[in-house]
């Protein structure tokens, strides 16, 4: 039963869990519920998941409902795959602290690039987007 | 549990331009990349990360279903280890690298030619 035949459909892909990966850089891990055509998603039972390294965590949120043009990607995800992988899962707190660290560090690298390039008389241009993924 | 936000008869899903019929391929780009459904193609987005699969379907934002994917590049991304079928936006894509010798030349060609007279218009 395919509406739009030869197109790409989200509709088989309804009440099955995805992973969504945002603009941001955020993953959302949840029950596809609803979608329509600017691909604007309903998200059921939603957790946020982070990744610093080869650790994660996982953070409840409950119903997401997401704008289309947020979306970079969405993926089903295989249960069977999803039980064996190398990583290994910490506490929120644990994980929120890493992600911080790891914040720090890039900044303090982009720092001393700016520097750097400024020492050579050069400037970086400005980001002009939000996108963080 | 289908809690479908809008319901239109199928076929007639309203889009950016208007509702649009099934099995119309609205534009010559569109009819290029389904004559590349079910190809190996690799799929390299905005934010570097690029992901190896078979194309299974494209619809007229260009968005990409992909089926039987791999991350080709060091896994920098892990979160995609789980997933093997995915859904890529149209617009976050900035390339896709398609297989040469599965190219249709004369289609392309076809496909490019009409494209410029429809923009001339």
């Amino acid at each position: 039963m395919n509406y739009m035949p030869g197109t790409a459909s989200l509709i088989e892909d309804i009440d099955k869990k995805h992973l969504v990966l945002l603009r941001d850089g955020r993953t959302l891990i949840g029950f596809l519920r609803s979608i329509d055509q600017f691909a604007n998603l309903v998200l059921h039972q939603t957790v946020e998941r982070i990744h610093v390294g080869k650790k994660y965590g996982d953070i409840p949120r409950g119903i997401f409902v997401v704008r289309g043009e947020n979306v970079v990607l969405l993926g089903e995800i295989d249960l069977e795959k999803e039980s064996d992988t190398p990583l290994q899962q910490v506490s929120i707190e644990e994980i929120l602290e890493e992600q911080r660290v790891e914040q720090q560090t890039k900044l303090e690298n982009e720092k001393l690039k700016v520097q750097a390039l400024k020492d050579r008389g050069l400037s970086v241009p400005r980001a002009d987007t939000l996108d963080e993924y | 549990m289908l809690w479908l936000a809008l319901w239109f008869p199928p076929g007639l899903w309203p889009t950016a331009s208007g509702p649009r019929f099934p099995g119309l391929a609205h534009s010559p780009s569109l009819l290029f990349f389904k004559s590349l459904v079910g190809k190996d193609v690799v799929v390299e987005l905005k934010n570097d990360l690029s992901v190896c699969e078979i194309l299974h379907s494209v619809d007229q934002y260009l968005n990409i279903k992909l089926t039987d994917i791999s991350v080709t590049d060091p896994e920098k991304y892990p979160h995609i280890l789980s997933v093997k079928n995915c859904f890529i936006r149209g617009s976050v894509v900035h390339y896709v690298q398609l297989p040469a010798h599965e190219v249709d030349m004369q289609l392309l060609q076809n496909v490019a030619r009409k494209e410029t007279l429809q923009q001339k218009q």
